[in-house]
Protein backbone atom coordinates (compact mmCIF):
# COMPACT_ATOMS: atom_id res chain seq x y z
CA UNK A 1 0.00 0.00 0.00
CA UNK A 2 1.36 3.63 -1.02
CA UNK A 3 2.36 5.66 1.66
CA UNK A 4 -0.22 7.70 3.54
CA UNK A 5 1.57 10.80 3.26
CA UNK A 6 0.55 11.21 -0.16
CA UNK A 7 -2.94 12.90 0.68
CA UNK A 8 -4.48 16.11 -0.28
CA UNK A 9 -4.54 18.97 2.40
CA UNK A 10 -7.70 19.24 4.25
CA UNK A 11 -9.12 22.31 2.29
CA UNK A 12 -8.76 20.68 -1.08
CA UNK A 13 -10.65 17.21 0.53
CA UNK A 14 -13.44 19.93 2.04
CA UNK A 15 -13.56 21.32 -1.33
CA UNK A 16 -13.94 18.67 -3.06
CA UNK A 17 -16.42 16.89 -1.27
CA UNK A 18 -18.63 19.93 -0.63
CA UNK A 19 -18.60 20.56 -4.56
CA UNK A 20 -19.30 17.16 -4.82
CA UNK A 21 -22.46 17.31 -2.54
CA UNK A 22 -23.88 19.88 -3.94
CA UNK A 23 -23.67 18.82 -6.99
CA UNK A 24 -25.54 15.41 -6.53
CA UNK A 25 -28.06 18.17 -4.92
CA UNK A 26 -28.18 20.13 -7.79
CA UNK A 27 -28.09 17.95 -10.98
CA UNK A 28 -31.41 15.39 -9.93
CA UNK A 29 -33.11 18.71 -8.98
CA UNK A 30 -32.44 20.02 -12.16
CA UNK A 31 -33.74 17.33 -14.09
CA UNK A 32 -37.06 17.19 -11.76
CA UNK A 33 -37.90 20.97 -11.78
CA UNK A 34 -37.31 20.99 -15.81
CA UNK A 35 -40.79 18.53 -16.51
CA UNK A 36 -42.61 20.01 -13.22
CA UNK A 37 -46.26 22.36 -14.59
CA UNK A 38 -46.12 25.65 -13.34
CA UNK A 39 -46.57 25.99 -9.39
CA UNK A 40 -45.44 27.59 -6.59
CA UNK A 41 -43.11 24.51 -5.91
CA UNK A 42 -41.66 24.68 -9.26
CA UNK A 43 -40.78 28.36 -8.89
CA UNK A 44 -39.09 27.29 -5.31
CA UNK A 45 -37.28 24.57 -6.80
CA UNK A 46 -35.99 26.54 -9.47
CA UNK A 47 -34.61 28.90 -7.06
CA UNK A 48 -33.26 26.42 -5.09
CA UNK A 49 -31.52 24.99 -7.36
CA UNK A 50 -30.19 28.44 -8.76
CA UNK A 51 -29.02 28.99 -5.31
CA UNK A 52 -27.32 25.90 -4.75
CA UNK A 53 -25.54 26.28 -8.74
CA UNK A 54 -24.56 29.66 -7.40
CA UNK A 55 -22.72 27.65 -3.93
CA UNK A 56 -20.95 25.43 -6.20
CA UNK A 57 -19.63 28.38 -8.61
CA UNK A 58 -18.38 30.25 -5.80
CA UNK A 59 -16.43 26.93 -4.15
CA UNK A 60 -15.56 26.16 -7.79
CA UNK A 61 -13.70 28.97 -8.15
CA UNK A 62 -12.00 28.76 -4.07
CA UNK A 63 -11.02 25.31 -5.38
CA UNK A 64 -9.79 25.85 -9.11
CA UNK A 65 -8.06 28.98 -7.30
CA UNK A 66 -6.09 26.35 -4.33
CA UNK A 67 -4.99 23.67 -7.02
CA UNK A 68 -3.67 26.26 -8.87
CA UNK A 69 -1.13 27.13 -6.11
CA UNK A 70 -0.92 23.96 -4.02
CA UNK A 71 0.41 20.77 -6.16
CA UNK A 72 -1.67 18.01 -5.72
CA UNK A 73 0.15 14.70 -4.01
CA UNK A 74 2.15 12.92 -6.59
CA UNK A 75 0.60 9.85 -8.15
CA UNK A 76 1.78 6.48 -6.89
CA UNK A 77 4.48 5.09 -9.15
CA UNK A 78 2.56 1.81 -10.26
CA UNK A 79 0.50 4.41 -12.43
CA UNK A 80 1.17 3.95 -16.44
CA UNK A 81 1.74 6.89 -17.94
CA UNK A 82 -1.54 6.69 -20.02
CA UNK A 83 -3.41 6.76 -16.44
CA UNK A 84 -1.17 9.96 -15.43
CA UNK A 85 -2.73 11.70 -18.73
CA UNK A 86 -6.31 10.53 -18.73
CA UNK A 87 -6.38 11.33 -14.81
CA UNK A 88 -5.20 14.73 -15.54
CA UNK A 89 -6.72 15.35 -18.15
CA UNK A 90 -10.39 14.61 -16.81
CA UNK A 91 -9.45 16.47 -13.83
CA UNK A 92 -8.71 19.40 -15.23
CA UNK A 93 -12.20 18.94 -17.77
CA UNK A 94 -13.87 18.55 -14.00
CA UNK A 95 -12.56 21.73 -12.83
CA UNK A 96 -13.57 23.54 -16.17
CA UNK A 97 -16.76 22.20 -16.30
CA UNK A 98 -18.26 22.96 -12.11
CA UNK A 99 -17.28 26.42 -13.25
CA UNK A 100 -19.00 26.47 -16.54
CA UNK A 101 -22.03 24.27 -15.67
CA UNK A 102 -23.40 26.94 -13.19
CA UNK A 103 -21.87 29.73 -15.27
CA UNK A 104 -24.00 28.50 -18.72
CA UNK A 105 -26.85 28.30 -16.01
CA UNK A 106 -26.36 32.21 -14.28
CA UNK A 107 -26.20 33.06 -17.98
CA UNK A 108 -29.17 31.76 -19.55
CA UNK A 109 -31.41 32.52 -16.04
CA UNK A 110 -30.35 36.43 -16.72
CA UNK A 111 -30.91 35.71 -20.72
CA UNK A 112 -34.64 34.43 -19.57
CA UNK A 113 -34.79 37.87 -17.71
CA UNK A 114 -35.09 35.75 -14.29
CA UNK A 115 -32.37 37.90 -12.32
CA UNK A 116 -30.65 34.84 -9.42
CA UNK A 117 -31.23 36.08 -5.92
CA UNK A 118 -29.17 34.10 -3.80
CA UNK A 119 -30.31 32.77 -1.35
CA UNK A 120 -32.97 34.87 -1.24
CA UNK A 121 -30.86 37.93 -0.11
CA UNK A 122 -27.96 38.78 -2.75
CA UNK A 123 -29.01 39.79 -5.55
CA UNK A 124 -26.60 38.73 -8.47
CA UNK A 125 -26.18 40.99 -11.50
CA UNK A 126 -27.65 39.92 -14.53
CA UNK A 127 -24.67 38.71 -16.82
CA UNK A 128 -26.84 39.10 -20.10
CA UNK A 129 -29.62 41.54 -21.21
CA UNK A 130 -33.14 39.88 -21.61
CA UNK A 131 -32.98 38.04 -24.48
CA UNK A 132 -35.99 35.30 -25.07
CA UNK A 133 -33.50 33.39 -27.91
CA UNK A 134 -30.27 33.59 -26.80
CA UNK A 135 -32.14 32.12 -23.24
CA UNK A 136 -33.60 29.04 -25.21
CA UNK A 137 -30.26 28.82 -26.46
CA UNK A 138 -28.48 28.68 -23.12
CA UNK A 139 -30.86 26.45 -21.72
CA UNK A 140 -29.36 23.74 -24.27
CA UNK A 141 -25.76 24.66 -23.44
CA UNK A 142 -26.75 24.19 -20.09
CA UNK A 143 -28.18 20.95 -21.02
CA UNK A 144 -25.38 19.83 -22.93
CA UNK A 145 -22.81 20.79 -20.62
CA UNK A 146 -24.80 18.97 -17.16
CA UNK A 147 -24.49 15.88 -20.00
CA UNK A 148 -20.69 16.51 -20.29
CA UNK A 149 -20.68 16.89 -16.23
CA UNK A 150 -22.69 13.56 -15.40
CA UNK A 151 -20.51 11.23 -18.12
CA UNK A 152 -17.05 12.57 -16.37
CA UNK A 153 -18.67 12.21 -13.05
CA UNK A 154 -19.47 8.78 -13.81
CA UNK A 155 -16.05 8.17 -15.78
CA UNK A 156 -14.58 9.99 -12.77
CA UNK A 157 -16.24 7.70 -10.35
CA UNK A 158 -15.31 4.20 -12.26
CA UNK A 159 -11.94 4.80 -12.43
CA UNK A 160 -11.82 5.53 -8.17
CA UNK A 161 -13.97 2.09 -8.46
CA UNK A 162 -11.56 0.46 -10.45
CA UNK A 163 -8.40 2.07 -8.50
CA UNK A 164 -9.70 0.29 -5.30
CA UNK A 165 -10.96 -3.15 -6.13
CA UNK A 166 -9.06 -4.15 -9.37
CA UNK A 167 -5.68 -2.17 -9.42
CA UNK A 168 -5.75 -1.75 -5.27
CA UNK A 169 -3.84 1.20 -5.08
CA UNK A 170 -6.28 2.99 -3.27
CA UNK A 171 -6.35 6.41 -4.84
CA UNK A 172 -9.11 7.16 -2.94
CA UNK A 173 -7.49 7.46 0.50
CA UNK A 174 -5.87 10.89 -0.96
CA UNK A 175 -8.90 12.52 -0.99
CA UNK A 176 -10.83 10.89 1.89
CA UNK A 177 -10.70 12.75 5.73
CA UNK A 178 -7.57 11.17 7.84
CA UNK A 179 -9.65 8.43 10.13
CA UNK A 180 -11.91 7.21 7.47
CA UNK A 181 -9.74 5.15 5.82
CA UNK A 182 -8.90 2.36 7.63
CA UNK B 1 -53.85 96.38 -26.71
CA UNK B 2 -56.22 93.96 -25.09
CA UNK B 3 -55.56 91.44 -27.32
CA UNK B 4 -51.64 92.05 -27.65
CA UNK B 5 -52.10 91.53 -23.56
CA UNK B 6 -53.77 88.50 -24.03
CA UNK B 7 -51.43 86.92 -26.24
CA UNK B 8 -48.48 88.19 -24.37
CA UNK B 9 -49.92 86.95 -21.09
CA UNK B 10 -50.84 83.43 -23.14
CA UNK B 11 -47.26 83.00 -24.11
CA UNK B 12 -46.40 83.24 -20.64
CA UNK B 13 -48.31 80.78 -19.31
CA UNK B 14 -47.83 78.43 -22.48
CA UNK B 15 -43.82 78.94 -21.40
CA UNK B 16 -44.21 78.20 -17.75
CA UNK B 17 -45.52 74.66 -18.81
CA UNK B 18 -48.88 75.91 -17.11
CA UNK B 19 -51.01 75.10 -20.20
CA UNK B 20 -54.56 76.09 -17.54
CA UNK B 21 -56.90 76.50 -20.83
CA UNK B 22 -56.05 73.22 -22.11
CA UNK B 23 -58.14 70.04 -22.12
CA UNK B 24 -55.96 66.80 -22.61
CA UNK B 25 -58.32 64.49 -23.85
CA UNK B 26 -56.33 62.58 -26.38
CA UNK B 27 -54.87 59.39 -25.28
CA UNK B 28 -51.63 57.90 -27.43
CA UNK B 29 -52.37 54.71 -27.23
CA UNK B 30 -48.84 53.78 -28.90
CA UNK B 31 -46.79 56.23 -26.23
CA UNK B 32 -48.51 54.74 -22.87
CA UNK B 33 -48.32 51.82 -21.32
CA UNK B 34 -49.26 49.92 -18.34
CA UNK B 35 -46.67 48.01 -16.58
CA UNK B 36 -46.88 45.77 -13.03
CA UNK B 37 -43.63 44.88 -11.04
CA UNK B 38 -43.44 41.94 -8.36
CA UNK B 39 -41.34 39.81 -6.15
CA UNK B 40 -40.45 35.77 -6.80
CA UNK B 41 -38.97 34.03 -4.48
CA UNK B 42 -37.35 37.38 -3.81
CA UNK B 43 -36.52 38.21 -7.74
CA UNK B 44 -37.85 41.58 -9.07
CA UNK B 45 -39.79 41.14 -12.13
CA UNK B 46 -41.73 43.46 -14.19
CA UNK B 47 -44.59 42.56 -16.63
CA UNK B 48 -46.63 44.84 -18.74
CA UNK B 49 -50.56 44.91 -20.19
CA UNK B 50 -50.18 45.49 -24.36
CA UNK B 51 -53.79 46.38 -24.75
CA UNK B 52 -55.80 49.10 -22.67
CA UNK B 53 -58.07 52.15 -23.41
CA UNK B 54 -57.98 55.28 -21.45
CA UNK B 55 -60.38 57.93 -21.76
CA UNK B 56 -59.42 61.18 -19.81
CA UNK B 57 -60.17 64.53 -19.97
CA UNK B 58 -58.13 66.83 -17.74
CA UNK B 59 -57.43 70.64 -17.40
CA UNK B 60 -55.02 71.11 -14.54
CA UNK B 61 -57.03 74.23 -13.88
CA UNK B 62 -60.18 72.44 -13.33
CA UNK B 63 -59.63 69.26 -11.21
CA UNK B 64 -63.16 69.36 -10.56
CA UNK B 65 -63.73 68.28 -13.90
CA UNK B 66 -61.55 65.92 -14.27
CA UNK B 67 -62.35 62.69 -16.03
CA UNK B 68 -60.42 59.21 -16.30
CA UNK B 69 -61.52 55.59 -17.22
CA UNK B 70 -58.43 53.04 -18.10
CA UNK B 71 -60.35 49.44 -18.86
CA UNK B 72 -57.20 46.55 -19.56
CA UNK B 73 -57.97 43.87 -21.38
CA UNK B 74 -56.77 41.09 -18.86
CA UNK B 75 -55.81 38.38 -21.38
CA UNK B 76 -53.10 40.95 -23.06
CA UNK B 77 -50.72 40.25 -19.96
CA UNK B 78 -46.97 39.97 -20.84
CA UNK B 79 -45.95 38.21 -17.60
CA UNK B 80 -42.01 37.88 -19.32
CA UNK B 81 -42.44 34.32 -19.48
CA UNK B 82 -44.99 32.32 -21.92
CA UNK B 83 -45.42 29.64 -19.45
CA UNK B 84 -46.92 32.40 -16.56
CA UNK B 85 -48.85 34.16 -19.23
CA UNK B 86 -51.13 31.29 -19.98
CA UNK B 87 -51.01 30.49 -16.07
CA UNK B 88 -52.31 33.81 -14.68
CA UNK B 89 -55.04 33.76 -17.63
CA UNK B 90 -56.90 31.03 -15.40
CA UNK B 91 -59.27 30.45 -12.89
CA UNK B 92 -56.97 30.70 -9.59
CA UNK B 93 -55.51 34.35 -11.12
CA UNK B 94 -57.52 36.99 -13.21
CA UNK B 95 -60.02 34.45 -14.42
CA UNK B 96 -59.68 35.86 -17.75
CA UNK B 97 -63.05 34.15 -18.96
CA UNK B 98 -65.02 35.68 -16.76
CA UNK B 99 -63.84 38.87 -15.64
CA UNK B 100 -61.94 39.80 -19.57
CA UNK B 101 -61.71 43.43 -17.99
CA UNK B 102 -59.76 45.04 -15.36
CA UNK B 103 -60.81 48.62 -15.14
CA UNK B 104 -60.02 51.94 -12.93
CA UNK B 105 -62.93 54.92 -12.80
CA UNK B 106 -61.24 58.21 -11.46
CA UNK B 107 -63.21 59.81 -8.80
CA UNK B 108 -61.26 62.84 -8.18
CA UNK B 109 -57.65 64.34 -8.41
CA UNK B 110 -56.52 66.96 -6.04
CA UNK B 111 -53.14 68.87 -6.64
CA UNK B 112 -50.47 68.17 -3.53
CA UNK B 113 -47.55 70.06 -5.08
CA UNK B 114 -46.39 71.53 -8.09
CA UNK B 115 -47.21 69.23 -11.42
CA UNK B 116 -48.28 66.47 -8.67
CA UNK B 117 -51.71 65.03 -7.55
CA UNK B 118 -53.28 62.72 -5.75
CA UNK B 119 -55.83 60.46 -7.79
CA UNK B 120 -58.44 58.47 -6.25
CA UNK B 121 -61.04 55.76 -7.42
CA UNK B 122 -62.09 52.73 -8.07
CA UNK B 123 -60.85 49.66 -8.92
CA UNK B 124 -62.14 46.48 -10.30
CA UNK B 125 -60.59 43.15 -11.38
CA UNK B 126 -62.16 39.87 -11.15
CA UNK B 127 -65.62 41.32 -10.36
CA UNK B 128 -64.03 42.68 -6.82
CA UNK B 129 -63.76 46.58 -6.43
CA UNK B 130 -61.91 48.73 -4.32
CA UNK B 131 -60.87 52.06 -3.33
CA UNK B 132 -57.60 53.15 -4.12
CA UNK B 133 -55.34 56.36 -4.48
CA UNK B 134 -52.35 56.84 -6.45
CA UNK B 135 -50.13 59.65 -6.68
CA UNK B 136 -49.97 61.21 -10.56
CA UNK B 137 -47.20 63.62 -11.78
CA UNK B 138 -48.40 65.83 -15.11
CA UNK B 139 -46.04 67.21 -16.85
CA UNK B 140 -47.65 69.29 -19.81
CA UNK B 141 -45.29 70.82 -22.89
CA UNK B 142 -47.32 72.72 -25.56
CA UNK B 143 -50.49 70.69 -26.22
CA UNK B 144 -48.46 67.12 -25.07
CA UNK B 145 -49.28 66.15 -21.56
CA UNK B 146 -48.12 63.09 -19.73
CA UNK B 147 -48.99 61.74 -16.84
CA UNK B 148 -46.83 59.30 -14.37
CA UNK B 149 -48.03 57.26 -11.44
CA UNK B 150 -47.51 54.53 -10.05
CA UNK B 151 -49.03 52.15 -6.61
CA UNK B 152 -49.35 49.26 -4.66
CA UNK B 153 -51.92 46.74 -4.80
CA UNK B 154 -52.31 43.42 -2.74
CA UNK B 155 -53.46 40.65 -4.89
CA UNK B 156 -55.08 38.54 -2.08
CA UNK B 157 -57.32 41.27 -1.98
CA UNK B 158 -58.11 40.90 -5.46
CA UNK B 159 -58.10 37.20 -5.17
CA UNK B 160 -55.27 37.21 -7.91
CA UNK B 161 -53.55 33.73 -7.10
CA UNK B 162 -55.80 31.30 -5.52
CA UNK B 163 -55.43 28.46 -4.37
CA UNK B 164 -51.64 27.31 -3.77
CA UNK B 165 -50.66 30.56 -5.41
CA UNK B 166 -52.21 32.19 -2.52
CA UNK B 167 -48.59 31.67 -1.00
CA UNK B 168 -47.47 34.92 -1.24
CA UNK B 169 -43.70 33.44 0.08
CA UNK B 170 -43.18 32.48 -3.50
CA UNK B 171 -45.19 35.33 -5.18
CA UNK B 172 -45.43 38.29 -3.08
CA UNK B 173 -48.89 39.93 -2.58
CA UNK B 174 -47.66 43.52 -3.50
CA UNK B 175 -47.89 44.28 -6.85
CA UNK B 176 -46.92 47.70 -8.01
CA UNK B 177 -48.95 48.90 -11.10
CA UNK B 178 -47.41 52.02 -12.88
CA UNK B 179 -49.29 53.78 -15.67
CA UNK B 180 -47.44 56.03 -18.05
CA UNK B 181 -50.12 58.18 -20.13
CA UNK B 182 -49.70 60.43 -22.66
CA UNK B 183 -52.67 62.64 -23.27
CA UNK B 184 -52.81 65.66 -26.15
CA UNK B 185 -54.97 68.03 -25.62
CA UNK B 186 -57.86 69.03 -28.24
CA UNK B 187 -58.39 72.76 -28.34
CA UNK B 188 -56.78 75.72 -26.79
CA UNK B 189 -60.20 77.39 -26.26
CA UNK B 190 -62.67 76.65 -24.01
C1 LIG C 1 -23.42 22.67 -10.20
C2 LIG C 1 -24.25 23.45 -10.75
C3 LIG C 1 -25.41 23.03 -11.58
C4 LIG C 1 -25.81 21.79 -12.02
C5 LIG C 1 -25.14 20.45 -11.77
C6 LIG C 1 -27.02 21.99 -12.79
C7 LIG C 1 -27.72 20.98 -13.39
C8 LIG C 1 -28.88 21.14 -14.10
C9 LIG C 1 -29.60 20.10 -14.78
C10 LIG C 1 -29.18 18.63 -14.85
C11 LIG C 1 -30.68 20.66 -15.36
C12 LIG C 1 -31.75 19.96 -16.19
C13 LIG C 1 -31.51 20.21 -17.64
C14 LIG C 1 -32.63 19.65 -18.47
O1 LIG C 1 -33.25 18.66 -18.06
O2 LIG C 1 -32.89 20.24 -19.51
C15 LIG C 1 -30.67 22.06 -15.04
C16 LIG C 1 -31.64 22.95 -15.44
C17 LIG C 1 -31.63 24.30 -15.08
N1 LIG C 1 -30.65 24.97 -14.40
FE1 LIG C 1 -28.99 24.17 -13.64
N2 LIG C 1 -27.33 23.33 -12.81
C18 LIG C 1 -26.37 23.99 -12.08
C19 LIG C 1 -26.32 25.36 -11.85
C20 LIG C 1 -27.28 26.27 -12.22
C21 LIG C 1 -27.24 27.69 -11.93
C22 LIG C 1 -26.13 28.40 -11.18
C23 LIG C 1 -28.38 28.23 -12.45
C24 LIG C 1 -28.85 29.65 -12.45
C25 LIG C 1 -28.39 30.62 -11.74
C26 LIG C 1 -29.12 27.17 -13.07
C27 LIG C 1 -30.34 27.31 -13.68
C28 LIG C 1 -31.04 26.29 -14.28
C29 LIG C 1 -32.33 26.47 -14.90
C30 LIG C 1 -33.13 27.77 -14.97
C31 LIG C 1 -32.70 25.23 -15.41
C32 LIG C 1 -33.97 24.88 -16.18
C33 LIG C 1 -33.75 25.07 -17.63
C34 LIG C 1 -35.06 25.08 -18.36
O3 LIG C 1 -36.08 25.21 -17.73
O4 LIG C 1 -34.99 24.96 -19.59
N3 LIG C 1 -28.43 25.97 -12.91
N4 LIG C 1 -29.57 22.34 -14.28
Amino acid sequence: MSPLSARYDNIAITLHWLVALLIFAAFPLGVYMHDLPLSPTKLQLYSYHKWLGITVLMLAVVRALWRSTHTPPPLPATLQRWEHVVSHLTHMALYALILAVPLSGWLMSSAKGFQTVWFGVLPLPDLLGKDKELGELLALVHQGLNLALFLLVAMHIAAVIKHRFIDRDDILARMLPKGINK
Amino acid sequence: MIRMRMMVMTGLLLLGGQATALEFKQVSATESSVTFAYKQMGVPLEGKFNQFTAQISFDPARLNLAQARIDIGVSSIDTGSAEADEEVLGKLWFNAKSHPVASFVASGIRAVGANRYEATGRLSIKGKTLDISAPVTFQASGTRGVFDGSFTLKRLDYAIGEGAWADVSTVANDIQIRFHLVVNATSGKK
